[in-house]
């Protein structure tokens, strides 16, 4: 043991000297990434097991288990000690991140241990996200492999500054120095390639304890640092970010009573004193900063890493998932960006689709473009895709539903980094990194016209309202929408019906039938059903829509109240057995793909505002019924 | 002007914060844990810190066994009055009615008192959201579970259908009856936390400090008798100097021997002893990776 951790000596004579020591550590987050052949768990045992982040309980537990299942024969393999879940254990790989704590006695040290495999990119991508550094390890005997670049490509991708090059197993070829030299200028080139210009490159043997927390005496000719030095060392992200503008993402209003307000958040970059001008995002709106309030007392200046409550001058408006930003620099704000999209679904990203995106405290409704390109995590070539699908990345604008402040990534992983969520499932889909806004934006501003849709609707003496009728195909929605709009036509009301074949004819004939198109096909009808309000117009639609989403993003494009969902519940085989189109036998024979019901899905409607049981009713009182229902 | 570095515990402490804040914005409902222990003594300084100058927006609940140390119960009482928060006490009426106790039922005391009993008082009061002290240094299983730890609506955790967690941005999504464990102090290790109640001054029971008190040996564990329910098989209970390193219910919760009286002797204690801090605990040693199969049933 050495004195870089924790002695045994001072603790024993001195515990207030030693706590004292202790409390001023800092704390480094870093990822290791590497494939269970690089010796990556082997490294973690290793370094909690020298800084004594063992017990001898587990310790116990670990001679048993090496005995058992280890692969070392009957020395302890430090492996086991991290591999944690039941289903892992069995597999022999670890199939999560899993965070490991150790100190040494300058800093506290938290390790995402992270899975190597390509089809893992989705766990390396989220331990590299809050880690200030990277350890990437290469088995001396095998140099830089593909794993290797993408492990590199993903850490430097994430915004990780500091990279190691452990270069593992020396003790297996001998301490070979030119062996080693080589692969750090292999790895060299690469790394330029792809724009890391700086890396830190350690000969180390995690089994035998070569240059991990001593310099060892098999590598004389090295000069760099050993591993432990490095990481007690190197500079954090926490302090770098201090010298950055400040952003404070609001959180949370804080309003215990009428005499207080006060805003809570973590500052994401920068520092604060009182008496600065602040700026809130995305208002604009500027005050000067009265009070930073903690537990402890008023601070006079707070910094990046702190968890705040700011208080200003003047009540200005400010809520949950706005930026306060120093007055002079505040960031940009924008509703359409250029962004790298990580997918971490098994069900591929939906262009054109609306996800949740959150960016910080703040969710909006977004959607994504078809990706630019995607990017070959092995080979950094450039791919043309559709979609993205688990574990794919790719370039790709997204649109919000409103403004919302930002920086690119590269300046703050805070205010540039988000991920997507799937509304009907709620998982975490997708990570992003915001690029830059795209111009966009900012240049098309909405004309604001003189005769609005109130006028509109006015003249015709009626409130727009679009009936949405979705169902299988052959369900009947085609018939039941004309009769509507026969009678409201009887009834002198103005019309319009948009009917998915139709559409298809003119429109839409650019989309088919795959899920993404679908997705577009509805998304137009939408916005042509939304001008058609506008005009002041009862709009009725007829299309198979299979997806809730969509239906959804439909009604959010419309005023609230003016869209109606009419379910036309006709069951597959009684549709089937209709068959008006021949559709279906079309479907059953191979000749048509994607076909709704056959080998394509239909959600149906979990709370529609009118559902119409076809094989209960006919047409004409479907009709009525819906009728009564839009004019009571 | 640069500032100093922030310290690992200044940063653990703005991470907690940040992400109890973030439950109170999205959560409907949300609710603190609090067991008694030094866990969660300082996850409720932590919440005094989050929301000052307003009192934590969230009510205390503990979900109780009555197999708890006296002393446990006095703290617990006066902590929730001195942090202007609601205290809620479940006990299982099924356990209570069953007369489930540590000595006669084994693991089912555990599953009876603890994880049904969580269960229940979560559905009871519509809970979406509640706070746990759990940390991931504790044990394996808990070192891949996610801060923001997604709950079926029948209270189950599948480890592999975990959501990813990226930077600061946690999905707090979820539908009706679903429901979030939420961990804030994830990061932290049992030094930290001593560490911080050291530096915070934080009251803690005062079983955590040595004293003479009543003992007997059994199983391999030194119990202390803390009331007349501890049936005696023929030992002789010993006075011993004892502190608990985790407190728990007093039949299970093993003591060590030890005269550290102050915090700071008690951290060198810590630092110099070498078993872990579950191993108190009986409930880890029923089965490997018990702690995994019990977490996948609802047990916190």
């Amino acid at each position: 043991m050495t004195e870089i951790y924790k002695t045994d000596a001072l603790i024993a004579e001195d515990i207030d000297a030693y706590l004292e020591t202790h409390q001023h550590k800092t704390m480094l987050r870093f990822i290791t990434c590497g494939s269970v052949d690089d010796g990556k768990s082997t490294l973690i045992g290793r370094l909690l097991y020298d800084s004594k982040m063992i017990f001898e309980d587990q310790l116990a537990t670990l001679e048993a288990d090496s005995k058992r299942v280890g692969t070392q024969g009957e020395a302890i393999d430090f492996a086991l000690l991290v591999d944690g879940l039941a289903a892992e254990r069995e597999q022999g790989i670890t199939i999560d991140v899993a965070y490991r704590f150790f100190a040494t006695e300058k800093r506290k040290f938290i390790v995402a241990d992270t899975p190597g495999h390509e089809q893992y990119t989705r766990n390396m991508v989220t331990g590299a996200s809050t880690a200030d550094l990277a350890v990437i390890l290469i088995d001396a005997r095998k140099g830089v492999l593909t794993q290797t670049r993408r492990h590199s490509y993903l850490a430097h991708l994430l915004g990780i500054r500091h990279l190691v090059l452990a270069v593992n197993k020396m003790d297996l070829i001998g301490y070979d120095r030119a062996a080693y030299d080589k692969i750090v200028e292999d790895y060299r080139a690469f790394a330029t390639s792809i724009g890391i210009t700086d890396f830190t490159p350690i000969p180390i043997s995690g089994l035998a304890g070569d240059n991990i927390t001593t310099r060892s005496t098999n590598t004389p000719w090295h000069d760099g640092p050993v591993l432990i030095e490095h990481l007690e060392t190197v500079e954090l992200d926490q302090t770098a970010d201090q010298t950055k503008p400040f952003r404070l993402p609001v959180q949370w209003v804080n309003r215990p009573n009428l005499d207080f307000r006060g805003f809570a958040g973590t500052i994401a970059a920068g520092q604060i004193a009182v008496g600065d001008m602040i700026r809130v995002l995305p208002s604009g709106k500027t005050s000067a900063l009265s009070r930073i309030v903690t537990l402890d007392g008023d601070l006079d200046r707070a910094v990046a890493g702190q968890a705040v409550t700011l208080c200003f001058a003047d009540e200005i408006d400010c809520s949950r998932g706005q930026v306060i930003t120093s007055a002079k620099e505040p960031v940009e704000v924008a509703d359409q960006f250029e962004a790298t999209v990580i997918w971490m679904d098994e069900d591929e990203l939906i262009p054109g689709r609306a996800y949740w995106l959150k960016l910080g405290p703040l969710t909006v409704s977004a959607t994504v473009a078809q990706p630019k390109f995607q990017v070959n995590v092995n080979t950094m070539e450039h791919l043309a895709a559709k979609t993205l699908d688990l574990n794919a990345i790719g370039v790709a604008n997204i649109t919000t539903d409103r403004d919302i402040p930002f920086t690119a990534y590269a300046e703050s992983r805070d205010l540039g980094g988000f991920i997507l969520i799937d509304k009907m499932t709620n998982r975490t889909v997708g990570a992003g990194l915001i690029h830059f806004a795209l111009r966009r934006a900012s240049n098309i501003h909405w004309q604001a016209t003189d005769i609005g849709r109130e006028h509109h609707a006015g003249l015709k003496n009626q409130t727009p309202m679009v009936l949405w009728m979705t169902g299988l195909s052959g369900s009947g929605k085609s018939t039941i929408a004309n009769m509507v709009e026969k009678k409201l036509a009887r009834m002198n009301r103005h019309t319009f019906l948009l009917d998915g074949d139709n559409v298809r004819h003119g429109l839409n004939k650019d989309l088919g039938f795959t899920d993404a198109d679908r997705v577009e096909n509805i998304r137009r009808v939408g916005e042509v059903a939304k001008l058609m309000t506008d005009a002041g117009l009862i709009v009725i639609t007829a299309f198979i829509s299979p997806f809730r989403s969509e239906r959804e993003m439909v009604r959010a494009m419309m005023q609230p109240g003016e869209f109606m969902e009419i379910f036309i519940d006709t069951p597959l085989q009684e549709a089937e057995r209709r068959d008006v189109k021949g559709l279906y036998a079309k479907a059953r024979a191979g000749q048509l793909k994607n076909f709704t019901g056959i080998d394509s899905p239909y959600e149906p409607p979990e709370a529609p505002q009118i559902r119409i049981d076809t094989t209960a009713m006919s047409v004409e009182e479907a009709a009525d019924l819906i009728i009564a229902r839009l004019i009571p | 002007m640069t500032l100093p570095t922030l310290t690992h515990l200044q940063r653990l402490e703005a991470e907690a914060i940040h992400i109890m804040r973030e439950v109170v914005a999205e959560a409907e409902k949300p609710v603190m844990l609090y067991s008694v222990g030094k866990d969660s003594a300082v996850m409720l300084h932590l919440a005094k810190k989050a929301f000052y100058p307003s009192p934590p927006p969230f009510p205390l609940l503990h979900v109780d066994t009555t197999w708890k140390f006296r002393e446990m119960y006095a703290l617990r009482d006066r902590a929730a009055r001195q942090a202007g928060m609601q205290l809620l006490v479940h006990q299982n009426p099924d356990a209570i009615r069953q007369k489930i106790n540590p000595f006669d039922h084994g693991g089912l005391h555990t599953d009876m008192w603890k994880t049904e009993g969580l269960k229940q008082a979560l559905d009871l009061h519509g809970f979406d959201a509640a706070f746990g002290g759990a940390r991931r240094d504790e044990e394996k299983s808990r070192a891949k579970e996610r801060i923001f730890s997604f709950r079926t609506a029948s209270h189950r955790w599948d480890p592999k259908a975990q959501r990813p967690e990226l930077w600061r941005v946690y999905n707090a999504r979820k539908a009706r009856g679903e429901s979030m464990r939420v961990f804030p102090i994830s990061n932290w290790t049992e030094l930290d936390i001593w560490q911080y109640i050291h530096l915070e001054n934080i009251e803690i029971v005062p079983l955590y400090y040595a004293a003479e008190r009543p003992t007997v040996i059994r199983d391999g564990l030194m119990l202390m008798i803390d009331d007349d329910r501890f049936p005696l098989q023929g030992e002789e209970p010993v006075m011993r100097s004892i502190r608990f390193r985790t407190l728990g219910c007093y039949p299970l919760t093993g003591a060590v021997e030890s005269r550290a009286q102050t915090l700071p002797e008690i951290i060198q204690e810590m630092l110099l002893t070498t078993t872990s801090e579950r191993q108190g605990r009986a409930i880890d040693h029923d089965q490997a990776a018990s702690m995994e199969k019990k977490k996948q049933e609802g047990y916190f």
